[in-house]
């Protein structure tokens, strides 16, 4: 029996690095601290009947199970014999295995986007025209004492972030905790967050980029005409815009309920310039509330690499991008990739129905733990090891605090790190040898 | 004005990157020389002569050059890049980036136009018969110094974000346009047909005009009374027009939004 | 690895005093040998030799520079190329790739560099972008002028517990020297606030810059590290900033330092060096600080040279890009990073046309030119502050050539002819300063002189060979010529290995990275790793055994040893 501490739980951007985890025989037994779901992803690691263990290729209309090297070798050939291949996913696997993807995009001279195009890529755009100004998680946890979700229901997509950074913990000049702080939430319905909240605001939904302009302007001095704005009367903003700018330490975490709905990255950009604005008057941050443990982890990697965070086109041997023209939504819809690789995500349950169309109609490769829809789409499947237990790698919080994954089991017999796959398929497109019995990575 | 007209043969489902479809580019060159010059698919390099037949008189200098694209090109980018002087027509639509970076000359399309077209205009007009998609005359993503000169001319509507970061030059939608037209705008004239709603996001400078209906102003602008055929530079606009100024979301802005009275 | 001679070429190796002397450098097994058999002949007649260029401030990677990269997708429309069979794809002006920040260095004849500013939380980051930088030896300036630990103790007068946790930081970070940037003025800034002077007490620490300094400054000593402080000091960019920068370059009077170099490296001192009390009146006090530089033997600076253009403003120093962003009305990035620092991003134009950014641009050559001793002025841009580094050449030309420098002035606002001394200056740089400010200089100051900025027997073998003949050009007249040439190398040669030639990448290699490795003794690091363990638990947001960076992050990992272990 085996006792791991200081794991971390690689499920969501919230990266809680504090979860005990004891492996007896290969099996996790004992998963502690983690929240529902992140247990859940670690015992998970143990049912090998729910796991991808095989590598398969589609021969006849049917998947069959191939040898890796086949199935590396089929994967080489797709990606190789395209004139524009696509690489999406990314999101839900390590730093290291972006850094080969983004190597192997060049090398193609494809598309590699991840998911940031369908969760805060509007939050990147306005983060190109606005800026961001933001803390890490710490400074929230030291000093907030104003604390607003709006778009974001942490209670079920960051279960521990509430407990961890935000409204309950004690801090350095918050030794109360969450008797020092205050929480609001601004959403269309009221959910289970807004429901601890000692205030819930209720706007219209898709008006939310009209409420931020109507704060912004109490902020900045002006007067509100309207009786009320998005479902919320004057008096409620104007109140609120007070509250913001007497904050000692304000901080707006916004999640897809702002960057998916009416008005995307340009909710964003005016909720940036609003935070901007409160500046002038107080101290206040802004964060996203990203999803999948490595999405910003993703962005980073390909931002150093190729200077730009996500959708880059490198048809033309060095990075375009233009989110619209060269995102994986957009290159699929127009009919433009003629193969594809995905990894780590499955489009096909998320994706609208005319991507998954022309995913269908293309050859493409999925690399994933689990069957999903989308592995029996592929044409070739390989499974993968699950970074952060079963292979260490990089990871990068919603906050871009970088943590080591740790690896706290074996993978099934023969499953190889995304890593490791990845090398192996650029090696093969590139001509070289297949790598075998080489080291797992160089770093 | 020397023609040289490109007839499209069949396009590439990966998109054709055909910046080299200007009168800079072809002036002095033979069409032998015009049929090599190199377009961009995927990861292959092509040849123009691969995508269009391509016959004419080639000028000696772009001012004297005329191109004429006889029929639809609906995957073909960048036509008219960085141009400076003659001119193109598309005798039907084209796709995205349609007179990018354009100094002068003159874009002549009589179907629609892709997204970006007149991303980040410089000089010289872009008239477009058909429809525009997003982001018309728009800048660069997180360049702040948007279009800066010249016209563009739509008989028919475009979609979002119409003049993004516009910092001079002019825009004319005839038809309507989706949200956020001239979100962000810091200089010149954009005057649209009708709008949805968002109008002026952010603006800090410039003037809008609506002639017909907005669906919802932001609640961040605020009236100015009403105005009896207001002009803006040489335009002048008849009608009885309510005059906002905004976006007072931003500090000190000084953007003018009139809107038609019905 | 067989051997190479350089033959025949112009040597400036101010490190050894050697001032153009023609002679063969001999190099084997990537080391500066006596002689060597069996070697390929370069040859170097009609060229100047110099040891490979040394770095000492430069934000190359890391956190803040990724974040100037997402926050510039415009920048990456320039700089632009493809990949090739040897080079990655690169792009990017004032916020390269890290595979470009690799080219462009090599092909300036730079072999090693520093990056300025690592914030320990995010220390992995820059870590992994310091890993994707190839052609350089590479190590980190460690970020801890606004550090909790630091304040209090230092408060308290613990400087011995102090010095331990510098080690501890250094070591877990893979750090290389003690950065501090605005101290105290880090802190101030995660409630908004900022310091003004250096008795301006830092909220809740109760504890002052001047204080922050002085006792960074003791522990550098005490535990003797190779590098002095390194201080970015307070109100950088703000009118008559300099009384507080001559004030802040007495604070360590009467130490003396631990090794052979000074005790405080006054960075980008260019921004540091302005008088007048309104923008309006916006004028140079270089000569002030050159001449406070002169008379003091305990300091040096860089200069953070301003070169015209639109470049990406970004430093730990939070409440100055505040500040800027809100002159310029451009985008603002921010990152208040917890007990520790708080960097800022926002981008900058220096216009020729504007008053401030002439006089700016005068102010750093005036302190190149004021300050005497060339061994007290390193050649920096603050990268990419005042500049993207590879505007280098231009910056040496100016300093070559008071022709150029009167032509530039031509060119740009007349504030930099009214208020300012540079039309009056008539000061020349010869090889042999240029030598010491762009490596020899750096490399002392550093603390890595044994191996680094010279081309003695037993020094790395790290060459920069340009082509330009010292006996034929005029560089006060050829100035554009000594632009161009120090612009791309005939051959960069890294460890022994011909890596540029004629201005292109033809071999990519992985440098070192140095970090500190300090011993210090066991019941004070027992002390001091109780105070981590408490902290860590209580407010941090990560585990104390997830803080340290592993060493596979690192390319050939070079730990410097340090015995501190009399610290007690």
């Amino acid at each position: 029996m085996q006792r791991y501490t200081d794991v971390i739980c690689s499920f969501c951007g919230t990266l809680c690095d504090d979860i005990e985890v004891v492996v007896e025989d290969n099996k996790i037994v004992d998963v502690k601290h983690a929240c529902r779901i992140g247990t859940a992803k670690f015992l998970a690691s143990n049912d090998y009947e729910h796991r991808l263990l095989k590598p398969m290729v589609r021969k006849n209309g049917k998947l069959v199970e191939v040898s890796l090297d086949e199935a590396i070798e089929e994967a080489a050939r797709i990606l190789k014999d395209a004139t524009k291949p696509l690489l999406y996913g990314w999101s839900s696997t390590s730093c290291e295995a972006h850094s080969v993807g983004v190597e192997l995009a060049e090398e193609l001279g494809g598309v590699i986007d991840n998911t940031t195009t369908v969760c805060h890529g509007p939050s990147v755009l306005a983060i190109h025209d606005a800026g961001y100004i933001s803390c890490t998680l710490g400074e929230v946890k030291n000093r907030a004492d104003l604390i607003i979700y709006w778009g974001a229901n942490p209670m079920h997509g960051h279960p521990r972030h509430l407990s961890r950074y935000s409204i309950f913990p004690r801090g350095y000049f918050r030794e109360r905790g969450q008797q020092d702080r205050e929480l609001i939430v601004i959403d269309v319905r009221k959910t289970d967050t807004a429901k601890i909240a000692n205030k819930f605001i209720k706007v219209n939904y898709g008006e939310d980029y009209e409420l931020i302009s109507a704060l912004r302007k109490v902020v900045n001095g002006g007067e509100l005409r309207e009786e009320s704005v998005a479902g919320v009367p004057r008096e409620e903003i104007i109140a609120l815009a007070e509250k913001m700018k007497n904050a000692q330490f304000g901080v707006l975490f916004f999640g897809m309920g702002l960057t998916q709905s009416y008005g995307r990255h340009r909710n964003i950009d005016n909720a940036i310039n609003l935070v901007r604005d409160l500046n002038a008057h107080t101290k206040f941050v802004i964060m996203a509330m990203r999803g999948h443990y490595n999405v910003t982890g993703f962005n980073e990697v390909l931002s150093w690499q190729a200077g730009f965070p996500y959708a880059v086109d490198f048809g033309r041997g060095y990075a375009w991008y233009n989110p619209g023209e060269t995102t994986a939504n957009d290159v699929l819809q127009r009919g433009e990739c003629d193969a594809a690789l995905i990894i780590a995500s499955d489009p096909v349950s998320h994706f609208p129905r005319k991507s998954i169309e022309h995913l269908a109609r293309i050859p493409f490769i999925a690399i994933d733990i689990h069957p999903t829809p989308t592995t029996q789409l592929a044409d070739v499947v390989i499974p993968s090891a699950i970074a952060g237990i079963e292979v260490e790698g990089t990871a990068y919080r919603m906050d871009a605090v970088p943590l080591r994954l740790r690896k706290v089991k074996e993978p099934p017999e023969g499953v190889l790190s995304d890593v490791e796959i990845l090398r192996r398929i650029l090696a093969r497109v590139r001509g070289e040898e297949a790598l075998t019995a080489k080291a797992e990575v160089a770093k | 004005m020397k023609e040289v007209v490109l007839t499209p043969k069949e396009q590439p489902s990966y998109g054709l990157i055909a910046e080299c479809i200007s009168c800079d580019v072809f002036a002095g060159k033979s069409i032998d020389e015009i049929k090599a010059l190199p377009v961009y698919y995927g990861n292959k390099q092509g040849e123009l002569g691969d995508f269009f037949e391509i016959s004419g008189e080639v000028a000696s200098s772009a001012e004297e050059q005329r191109i004429v694209i006889a029929g639809d090109v609906p995957k073909t980018r960048w036509i008219g890049k960085e141009m400076s002087a003659g001119e193109i027509v598309v005798k039907g639509s084209a796709e995205m980036y349609v007179g990018a970076w354009m100094r002068g000359g003159k874009i002549i399309v009589e179907g629609n136009v892709g997204a970006f077209s007149g991303m980040l205009m410089q000089g010289g007009e872009l008239y477009v018969k058909g429809n525009a998609g997003d982001y018309l005359g728009c800048s660069y993503r997180g360049e702040w110094r948007g279009m800066r000169g010249g016209t563009i001319i739509v008989e028919g509507n475009a979609g979002m974000e119409v003049g993004q970061n516009l910092n001079g030059g002019r825009i004319f939608v005839k038809g309507s346009v989706e949200s956020f037209a001239g979100v962000r705008m810091k200089k010149g004239l954009l005057v649209v047909g009708s709008a949805t709603d968002r109008v002026g996001a952010q603006m800090v400078g410039g003037t809008i005009v609506v002639l017909g209906n907005v669906l919802r102003l932001l609640p961040s602008f605020d009236p100015a009374g009403e105005v009896e055929n207001p002009s803006v530079a040489d335009e002048s606009f008849e009608g009885v027009f309510n005059k906002y100024t905004g976006d007072h979301a931003e500090r000190h802005a000084k953007g003018v939004l009139y809107v038609r009275k019905e | 690895m067989s051997g190479l001679i350089l033959k025949n070429g112009y040597v400036y190796d101010p490190l050894n005093g050697i001032k153009g002397e023609k002679m063969d450098i001999c190099i084997e097994n990537g080391k500066i040998v006596e002689e060597v058999s069996d070697a390929k002949v370069i040859d170097c007649s009609g060229k100047v030799v110099m040891p490979g260029g040394v770095e000492i401030h430069s934000h190359l990677a890391g956190g803040k520079v990724n974040v100037g990269r997402m926050l510039r997708p415009e920048d990456h429309l320039k700089n632009v190329y493809p990949k090739t069979k040897l080079t990655r794809a690169a792009n990017g002006y004032s916020t390269p790739s890290t595979f470009l920040t690799g080219y462009l260095y090599a092909k300036l004849g730079y072999t090693t560099a520093f990056t300025a500013a690592l914030p320990p939380l995010m220390a992995r980051h820059t870590h992994e972008e310091l890993h994707d930088i190839p052609m350089l030896d590479k190590g980190a300036l460690t970020l801890m002028g606004n550090n909790w630990f630091i304040m209090r103790y230092l408060k308290r007068g613990d400087v011995e517990l102090a010095a331990a946790f510098v080690a501890w930081l250094l070591k877990a970070v893979k750090g290389y020297a003690i950065k501090v940037v605005n101290p105290g003025g880090g802190e101030a800034w995660g409630w908004g606030r900022d310091v003004r002077s250096l008795d301006d007490p830092v909220p809740h620490f109760d504890i002052t810059p001047r204080e922050i300094i002085s006792g960074l400054v003791k522990v550098n000593e005490m535990l003797a590290l190779p590098h002095s402080i390194h201080l970015h000091a307070n109100n950088l960019g703000r009118v008559g900033n300099f009384a507080t920068t001559l004030e802040t370059m007495q604070v360590p009077n009467g130490t003396k330092p631990a090794r052979e170099r000074q005790v405080l490296q006054l960075t980008h001192a260019q921004f540091h060096s302005y008088g007048g009390d309104s923008w309006k009146n916006f004028a140079s006090e270089a000569e002030s600080i050159a001449k406070a530089v002169n008379s003091n033997e305990n300091v040096i600076i860089d200069i953070g040279q301003v070169v015209f253009g639109d470049t990406t403003t970004m430093t730990a120093d939070g409440p100055m890009e505040y500040y800027l962003s809100s002159l310029t009305g451009l985008k603002w990035a921010n990152k208040n990073i917890e007990l520790e620092t708080s960097p800022g991003v926002t981008p900058f134009v220096y216009s020729k046309r504007s008053p401030v950014s002439a006089v700016q641009w005068a102010v750093g050559l005036e302190l190149a030119l004021h300050i005497n001793d060339a061994w007290k002025v390193l050649l920096t841009t603050d990268h990419p502050n005042g500049a993207p580094f590879f505007k280098y050449p231009t910056i040496i030309a100016w300093l070559m050539s008071s022709k150029y420098r009167e032509e530039t002035m031509k060119e740009v606002h007349s504030a930099a002819q009214k208020n300012t001394t540079l039309a009056t200056i008539d000061r020349e740089y010869d090889f042999y300063e240029i030598a010491t400010i762009t490596r020899a200089g750096q490399a002392k100051s550093l603390g890595i002189q044994e191996t680094k900025g010279h081309l003695g027997v037993g020094a790395d073998a790290d060459v920069a060979v340009y082509d330009i003949n010292p006996e034929e050009i005029d560089p006060s007249r050829d100035y554009k010529l000594i632009e161009e040439k120090f612009a791309r190398t005939s051959y960069t040669i890294k460890g022994g290995e011909i890596v540029v030639k004629d201005g292109e990448i033809v071999k990519v290699v992985q440098g070192k990275t140095l970090y500190i490795d300090a011993r210090v003794d066991e019941s004070l690091e027992r002390e001091v790793m109780r105070d981590i363990d408490y902290y860590f638990k209580r407010f941090y947001s990560v585990n104390l055994a997830n803080y340290p960076v592993q060493e596979v992050y690192l390319t050939n990992p070079t730990p410097v040893q340090i015995d501190a272990t009399n610290v007690r």
